[in-house]
């Protein structure tokens, strides 16, 4: 009997995807270039974070036609975003079959009390965590893949550094828990004990994670690998730089490469300008703090 | 004491999974990232994840032609999925495949398989948009099919399939392949 849409199916597909780089991309041209790039994975998406933070008002789905010439024109996985909690866009990703549905931050969220529940979909999910309660609320609904939340627009990597590190700093006090204390804990962050003991028992998230929010360079990309993400999405640092097809191939091979730095120094020369980055302190939005 | 050195080619992808079945059956896994890396080692999975992506990559580093010539020796080449595109792309195994022909991730599947080389117990078949093949030549020896193609084909030391063993708990075609305890 065959059968689809299983745990092992949804989780299986961001696997496949370890080591590699997702990035936004807002027409099929740019989904061309990222693909030639190296990209494991497309984002489509209207306008990168840093323009919605620029243009303000409510972010939402992207247009499905412009989702549709996407899928057209690239062979690796498409990917879409949808507002937290906003199940009916989730289903008409779904209808359009992209390959993973990132329930977003960046996007002006639809719902304040719920998240999608995401185990009702055929299509896998990947969301944002600041740490490691959030990820597995997450995970609990359903999400296949996790990702840093970071601060998405700002070419500044430090609240992606922040995150990856507290969910590995929370792993390992887990690992010092008696049975008692995981009970207590999984209270605390309102999930289930089973999966509090499955991450205990694994060393790390029960599910593929990746960084993302503010990667803006080569070595942003290798420094989080080397954080242990499985991996990166980066969102308007590649088309928002002067030189963005070297860009993406540099930071694809900086991400496979993460940890030889003679290869990040070749990598990271001569490739002109970065997106110019924002400071954290001086944000009106705080994308990150979307979510609970 | 540490087995026998097999590489898998990891430029992104299933690498650590493929790694977990070798050791589990005594061998040692080697990561390999440039033509050198090849040396060391009596045999080679190509892993799943993006074929694209693989094959333009390993093309820049220099790793097809390294490829291409460890199959030449006789050694022992394995590919799952993304793996199995390369090897055809690669000219050493002669198939005609479909990228992505059983569709999008939505219409990714398990299904059980019967693979006679590997006795009667059925064996978990995973597919995550996964590459058919259409065809293949007289001189590839066919080991299961599913819905009238192949899914796992042998052509003297090159292996190759379309589903993920790695990401199940057995091991029994990597011991196929491979050999081990």
């Amino acid at each position: 009997m065959k059968k689809t849409n299983t745990a092992t199916l949804k989780k299986g597909l961001a696997q496949m995807l370890k080591g590699g780089v997702i990035m936004d991309v807002v027409n099929p041209q740019q989904a061309i270039i990222a693909e030639k790039a190296g990209a494991v994975s497309v984002m489509a998406l209207e306008r990168v974070p840093s323009d919605i933070r620029k243009d303000g008002g409510v972010a939402r789905m992207s247009d499905p036609k412009m989702i549709r010439e996407i899928q057209a024109v690239v062979s690796i996985p498409v990917m879409a975003k949808v507002r937290i909690g906003h199940f009916v866009e989730a289903q008409i990703l779904e209808a359009l079959e992209v390959d993973y549905i990132d329930e977003s931050e960046v996007l002006t969220p639809a719902d304040e009390k719920f998240h999608i529940d995401k185990s009702k979909f055929k299509i896998p999910f990947v969301c944002g965590a600041t740490n490691l309660g959030e990820a597995l609320r997450r995970i609990s609904e359903g999400a296949a893949m996790i990702r840093t939340k970071g601060e998405a627009g700002t070419g500044n990597v430090v609240e992606a550094v922040k995150h990856i590190r507290t969910i590995n700093e929370e792993i390992a006090k887990l690992q010092k828990m008696n049975e008692a204390q995981i009970k207590k804990y999984a209270r605390e962050i309102r999930v289930a004990p089973e999966l509090v003991k499955e991450v205990k028992k694994l060393g790390r998230l029960p599910v593929v994670n990746f960084a993302a929010g503010g990667v803006a360079t080569p070595a942003d990309a290798a420094l989080l690998m080397q954080l242990g993400c499985d991996g990166v999405f980066v969102g308007s640092g590649i088309f928002k730089s002067s030189q963005p097809e070297k860009m993406a191939k540099a930071i694809v091979e900086a991400t496979m490469n993460f940890d030889k730095p003679e290869i990040l120094a070749r990598v990271s020369e001569g490739l002109g300008e970065a997106m110019k980055g924002l400071e954290i302190a001086t944000l009106e939005t705080k994308l990150a703090t979307r979510g609970w | 004491m540490a087995g026998k050195r097999i590489g898998i080619l990891a430029i992104h992808g299933s690498v650590v999974e493929h790694a977990e079945s070798l050791r589990r059956l005594n061998f040692t896994p080697v990561e390999i990232r440039a033509a050198k890396d090849l040396e060391t080692v009596y045999g080679l999975i190509l892993p799943g994840g993006e074929s694209t992506t693989i094959g333009d990559l390993a093309q820049q580093f220099g790793l097809r032609e390294a490829i291409v010539n460890f199959a030449k020796s006789g050694k022992t080449i394995y590919g799952t999925c993304a793996g199995l595109i390369l090897l055809a792309r690669y000219g050493l195994l002669d198939v005609k495949i479909d990228r992505n022909a059983y569709g999008r991730q939505i219409h990714s599947f398990e299904v059980d398989l019967e693979i006679p080389a590997l006795g009667k117990k059925s064996f978990n078949g995973i597919f995550i948009r996964a590459p058919k093949i259409l065809s293949a030549a007289k001189s590839v020896e066919i080991l299961a099919q599913f819905e009238d193609s192949p899914i796992l084909v042998k052509q003297g030391n090159i292996w190759g399939g379309s589903f993920h063993p790695e990401l199940t708990d057995d091991l029994r075609i990597h011991k196929l392949i491979f050999g081990g305890k």
